[in-house]
């Protein structure tokens, strides 16, 4: 994966958790909890399932890597560089 | 035979489902247990004489509309458990009602209908209302510690300085989840009043079985376990912490976590006697009620009632406790009507629902005959303390039926038939055995919603989170 499939694999995530929320216009350089709705639980999902579809693990003081899609494309590209983009959502 | 899993849960009531549902989407091994044959604990459902009943089910609070914002248990739920809004089937209340002598406050799920009740019916204190309402509104969620709690009444006195409006406030509060009687935790208070009357009650077409089906179906579906007519035992544990559990039947099944909705008293008395005798009687609820269902051969409106729920109470002063003489209080209780909530399908047999506080040992105290004379004498009073506020149904009732303590305490396996649970909440779900955590009415969330969050909030915390 590349990192912008990294950020890919990310909304694709969020997708799933957030199903109402617009992810079309968001700003990867923004948090993502300005733009849409995402409280702790929900953070605690997208480690979760960055865990189950990719088998990425996330410890819990490193959940601030996650703020932002691109600190997300940033943090998690080295763990999923080697594995391959895998979209429930598209 | 001994088998394994990641995590078991005790109890298939709305949180135990909620809670394995978490569990079982993130690939856990996970199994939910129950004593009873059919799930869904205090809010479940029956069957008689080719009727369906639901026990539990007043209404559904917190009800917002789909895609509201803002952080509304509701949404947490569904986004948590990934159900569809739409899945609820939610029909909205018509109205309901809080009636004192001599007064009455109305309310819907648009806050503003209560908030000029209150504007109109005490003048005097609309200001403090108002400011109560803005101070709650950043209000955090329930603080995850175990300490001494603050109540509501001290709290609420530096708002409002009508004792009658606050006895008012208070009652549907207190019999939506109240542990405690005449007061409620502060903290409980807050969520309860959010719940209620600034978002509102609403009712699944079909009542109480769509969510439980749908909280069955969606556990199922993700390969949860669910094993119904097991109790346990004893759960198992050692100086290295939890092991399992050992089932009625003799059947041991390990796991290095167990989240029971069994019940706080009820939980620790499954473990070691050390762990066991740091719980007494004490710990165990005060407040119990008998309900009485009527079928009626026609809706209530037709009968000229619109109301959904009534809150009533024949004193001045609030009445909420466990009776002292008597097997139930006549002078406080709630009266529902399922079909006043708006529905695509009215319910097939229209009921109204009657709920009074009740005394569990003067229920357990009956022989068989005792027993049945007194539920029906209890009925008949019932009813004409009910016609005050509402209407008679007796003319046209073509079926009753009704639970007392004993029932409750038969079904669900909580001491006392105590329905809101032990007065002791542990909001942390933390035991004094590592690994064996609580969910449902005992960690302290109230009401549906509330047991549903605290599945979801307990699998999170103590089950969930990557090692």
């Amino acid at each position: 994966m590349t990192k912008d499939e990294v950020k890919e694999a990310v909304k694709d995530i969020i997708a799933t958790i957030a199903p109402d929320e617009d992810l079309a216009a968001l700003d990867h350089s923004k948090l993502l909890r300005d733009q849409i709705e995402l409280d702790s639980m929900d953070f605690l999902d997208i480690v979760m399932e960055l865990r189950k579809r990719y088998g990425v693990q996330v410890p819990e003081e490193e959940y601030k890597e996650l703020g932002s899609l691109d600190s997300c494309g940033r943090y998690l590209h080295p763990k999923m560089a080697a594995m391959e983009l895998k979209l429930l959502n598209a | 035979m001994i088998e394994h899993y990641d995590t078991i849960v005790i109890g298939a009531g709305m949180s135990g489902l909620a809670a394995g549902i978490r569990l079982a989407q993130f690939d856990q091994r996970v199994i939910v247990l129950d004593r009873h044959s059919l799930w869904g604990g205090l809010n479940s459902f029956y069957k008689q004489k080719g009727r369906r009943f639901d026990v539990g089910l007043h209404a559904l609070t917190n009800y917002v509309p789909k895609g509201t914002k803002g952080n509304r248990p509701l949404a947490r739920i569904l986004r948590q458990l990934r159900l569809p809004h739409e899945a609820l089937k939610l029909g909205q209340q018509r109205g309901s009602r809080v009636s004192f002598p001599g007064v009455s406050l109305r309310w819907t799920n648009e806050f503003e209908v209560l908030r000029a009740e209150v504007a109109d019916k005490f003048p005097r204190e609309i200001d403090g209302f108002d400011r109560l309402v803005r101070d709650i509104e950043p209000y955090p969620e329930l603080a995850p510690s175990d300490g001494p709690p603050v109540m509501a009444r001290a709290t609420l006195g530096g708002y409002l300085t009508d004792p009658l409006l606050v006895d008012m406030l208070l009652l549907p509060l207190l019999y939506y989840g109240s542990p405690t009687p005449d007061d409620v935790e502060w903290n409980s208070f807050v969520i309860l009043f959010k719940s209620l009357y600034e978002e509102g009650f609403a009712r699944p077409e079909g009542g109480v079985r769509t969510i439980l089906d749908l909280l069955r179906g969606r556990y199922q579906e993700l390969g949860g376990e669910l094993r119904m007519n097991s109790g346990v035992a004893r759960i198992l544990h050692g100086p290295r912490g939890l092991e399992g559990v050992l089932l009625d039947d003799g059947t041991e099944l390990r796991a290095r976590t167990v989240l029971s909705s069994a019940g706080y008293v009820e939980t620790l008395r499954m473990c070691s006697t050390d762990v066991a005798q740091t719980v007494s009687d004490a710990d165990i609820g005060p407040l119990t009620f008998v309900e009485f269902l009527s079928v009626l051969d026609r809706p209530p409106a037709q009968l000229g009632h619109e109301d959904t729920i009534v809150f009533f109470n024949t004193e001045e002063r609030l009445v909420y406790a466990s009776p002292i003489e008597g097997s139930v209080d006549l002078r406080s209780g709630v009266l529902c009507c399922p079909d006043n909530y708006e529905a695509a399908t009215p319910p097939k047999d229209p009921l109204f629902r009657l709920t009074l506080l009740a005394n569990y040992s003067a229920w357990t105290g009956f022989d068989e005959d005792g027993y049945v004379a007194e539920k029906a004498r209890v009925h008949d009073l019932a009813l004409d303390v009910a016609a005050r506020f509402a209407f008679d149904p007796r003319p046209n009732t073509v079926y009753v039926d009704g639970f007392t303590p004993r029932t409750i305490q038969k079904f669900t396996g909580h001491l006392g038939g105590a329905v809101y649970g032990s007065p002791n909440k542990q909001l942390s779900g933390r035991t004094p055995v590592e690994g064996l955590f609580l969910c449902g009415t005992d960690q302290g969330y109230l009401g549906i919603v509330g047991a549903m969050l605290s599945g979801i909030a307990m699998a999170n915390q103590h089950a969930l989170q990557p090692a």
